[in-house]
């Protein structure tokens, strides 16, 4: 009689889930075992508060890109250029409503900062939908021509930019109600950088309510892990891909939006430039993870600027050495996705 | 003659540089289960992942209800009402059980009393609704697979070797399930490996090789009939026993 391997019977009880509190403690972990190296208190604060609001700001940028990867396993390396034309978008608004900018009015302040994350999602969702049907769909499946396309089209954007804006830094100074710091016993907390925070905290908890509470985002979670399967169910996963490519696009601009008034100056080349932390944010976090993509964020961003703070002459690998010690010890990240 | 509910024509497939199926010929007729056999790598798998669409044919029709399937994209095929249990599940194991329910479920939300129905076959996954599904066991696991092929009436389903690495009580629970499926309108395209199990489920039966098709008839005829058993499959009955 042939024999059959043993196995539960159907209605036994699975393992019981661990939810993976690890990854998540990382953070607090790291920020607690910076204190001591620090040594005061108001400093340790200050650079937490910096390290968190870019962590934000890499969030807001790198969300996007890790869910067009783990959808259709595409390699953007053009994610770039969305960023970049998000912050020189700011320029339309900024330069034209500088009374606004400047204006005592807290709700001027705001509305500018609104109008200009609008204006930027609208072109760079636009720009996003056109990058994916000239340069992305034709190279599906096709990962070398994908990096040499998806950068040829980032290099050509950025000589438009050129072009367009000049290639001179242009300053843009964030609203009047953004700029200076508070005090917070005596840590002095940049303005920017806690709404930075807040603007973060918001994207992060907009996405998990998509993913998480509607059929939209549970094809997305689904497709990420077995896009096939999704295809057999009835569902065009192209579609829903041209889709996830628009908003990463359009979240990028406003990542780009936000970076831009954190660095003061916009250069063509401030896309390219993040892409590299964005591409350790992603493998850190795990591919088409938006979890892992946050916590990766946030590790990043606060070990940059721990570092940059103690040891700024290792200050440049310190992202590298995380993403080396993370990696040994998940290979696939910190919250790998199922078929990964 | 009625005409058959599926039909496959000269279908040649090809992955890459590998021609998988030279010219496979067979039909499904509406209505009970047809069993597709035969041994590693005779093609059974491609076939159904060719009726699905999750692999071009190069040549060759498939038709289903008149449509030719070979024209349409995978999509599409489901959208006719067809369902694909794949060989390896294909569940979403970072999703609950009732989220890849839900996604099952292409217009609207799962229909109550079909969701009761389902849970009377597979009463696993009602316990288990709410969890991860890749917490479940092998067999839950498969049986989640199924009823998301029927969490909506459908009118053709391939399956692919449901009881595969299955421990014998919960193949047996499948036997149940599909004999219950049988009565209702769903046609079952049904690969399969375990002889007793096809033998006990099958209506019809087509046996392929090499990627032809080799042998065509009821099910009853080939059981009972050993030496073409031994022919076709290679199997010696006696070691199942």
């Amino acid at each position: 009689m042939t024999t059959m391997p043993a196995a539960r019977s159907a209605t036994a009880a699975p393992p019981a889930i661990k939810r993976d509190w690890l990854p998540i403690l990382l953070v607090p972990a790291l920020a607690a075992a910076a204190l001591p190296l620090v040594g005061s208190f108001p400093g340790w604060l200050t650079l937490t508060v910096a390290g968190l609001a870019m962590g934000m700001m890499i969030f807001i940028m790198a969300s996007g890109l890790t869910l067009v990867f783990g959808l259709m396993d595409v390699l953007n390396f053009g994610h770039g250029v969305f960023i970049s034309i998000g912050a020189f978008a700011v320029t339309l608004i900024v330069l034209p409503l500088a009374t606004l900018v400047q204006a005592d009015s807290v709700l001027m302040n705001v509305a500018v900062l609104l109008l200009c994350a609008v204006v930027a999602m609208v072109l760079t969702g636009a720009l996003g939908w056109a990058f994916e049907r000239a340069i992305v769909r034709p190279v599906y499946g096709q990962h070398l021509k994908q990096i040499l396309v998806t950068m040829g089209g980032m290099i050509v954007a950025e000589q438009l930019i050129h072009v367009l804006w000049g290639a001179d830094p242009i300053s843009v100074p964030p609203p009047e109600a953004f700029r200076g710091s508070v005090l917070i016993g005596e840590a002095a907390i940049e303005r920017y950088r806690i709404l930075a925070v807040a603007v973060g905290l918001a994207v992060f908890a907009a996405m998990l309510l998509v993913l998480n509470r509607t059929k939209i985002g549970l094809l997305i979670r689904a497709g990420v892990e077995n896009g096939e399967m999704v295809e057999a169910l009835g569902y065009r996963i192209r579609r829903l891909f041209v889709g996830v490519f628009v908003a990463g696009s359009a979240l990028a601009g406003l990542g780009g939006v936000m970076w831009a008034f954190y660095r003061q100056t916009l250069t063509p080349g401030m896309g390219m430039e993040v892409m590299v932390l964005i591409f350790i944010v992603i493998i850190v976090g795990g591919l088409g993870s938006v979890g892992g993509c946050f916590l990766g964020s946030l590790l990043v961003a606060l070990v940059a600027n721990y570092t940059g703070f103690l040891a700024p002459k290792v200050a440049l690998g310190s992202n590298i050495l995380l993403m080396v010690l993370i990696l040994m010890w998940r290979p696939q990240g910190l919250y790998p996705v199922a078929k990964r | 003659m009625a005409e058959p509910l599926l039909s496959l024509s000269g279908v040649n497939t090809k992955i890459g540089r590998y021609h998988i199926l030279h010219g496979v010929d067979f039909a499904v007729p509406k209505g009970g289960i047809t069993m597709l056999l035969g041994r590693n790598g005779a093609g059974k798998t491609t076939t159904l992942r060719t009726i699905m669409g999750l692999w071009r044919a190069a040549e060759g029709s498939i038709r289903f209800e008149g449509t030719d399937l070979a024209r349409l994209s995978t999509p599409e095929i489901a959208r006719l009402g067809i369902a694909y249990v794949p060989e390896n599940m294909g569940i979403f194991a970072d999703l609950t059980v009732r989220e890849n329910l839900v996604l099952a479920t292409r217009e609207r939300a799962p229909d109550p009393r079909r969701l009761q129905w389902i849970f009377g076959l597979f009463p696993a996954l009602e316990k288990f609704y709410a969890l991860a599904a890749g917490a479940l066991s092998g067999g839950q696991k498969q049986m989640l697979s199924i009823a998301r092929a029927i969490i909506e009436p459908r009118k053709l389903m391939l399956v692919d070797e449901p009881t595969k690495g299955l421990a014998p009580s919960i193949i047996r629970n499948m036997i149940a399930a599909f004999r219950e499926l049988k009565r209702t309108e769903t046609t079952i395209l049904l690969v399969e490996q375990n002889f007793m199990f096809a033998e006990s489920l099958g209506d019809g039966v087509a046996v392929m090789d090499d990627g032809k098709i080799r042998h065509t008839g009821a099910m009853q005829a080939l059981a009972a009939d050993r030496d073409l058993q031994q022919r076709l499959l290679g199997l010696h009955l006696d070691a199942h026993q």
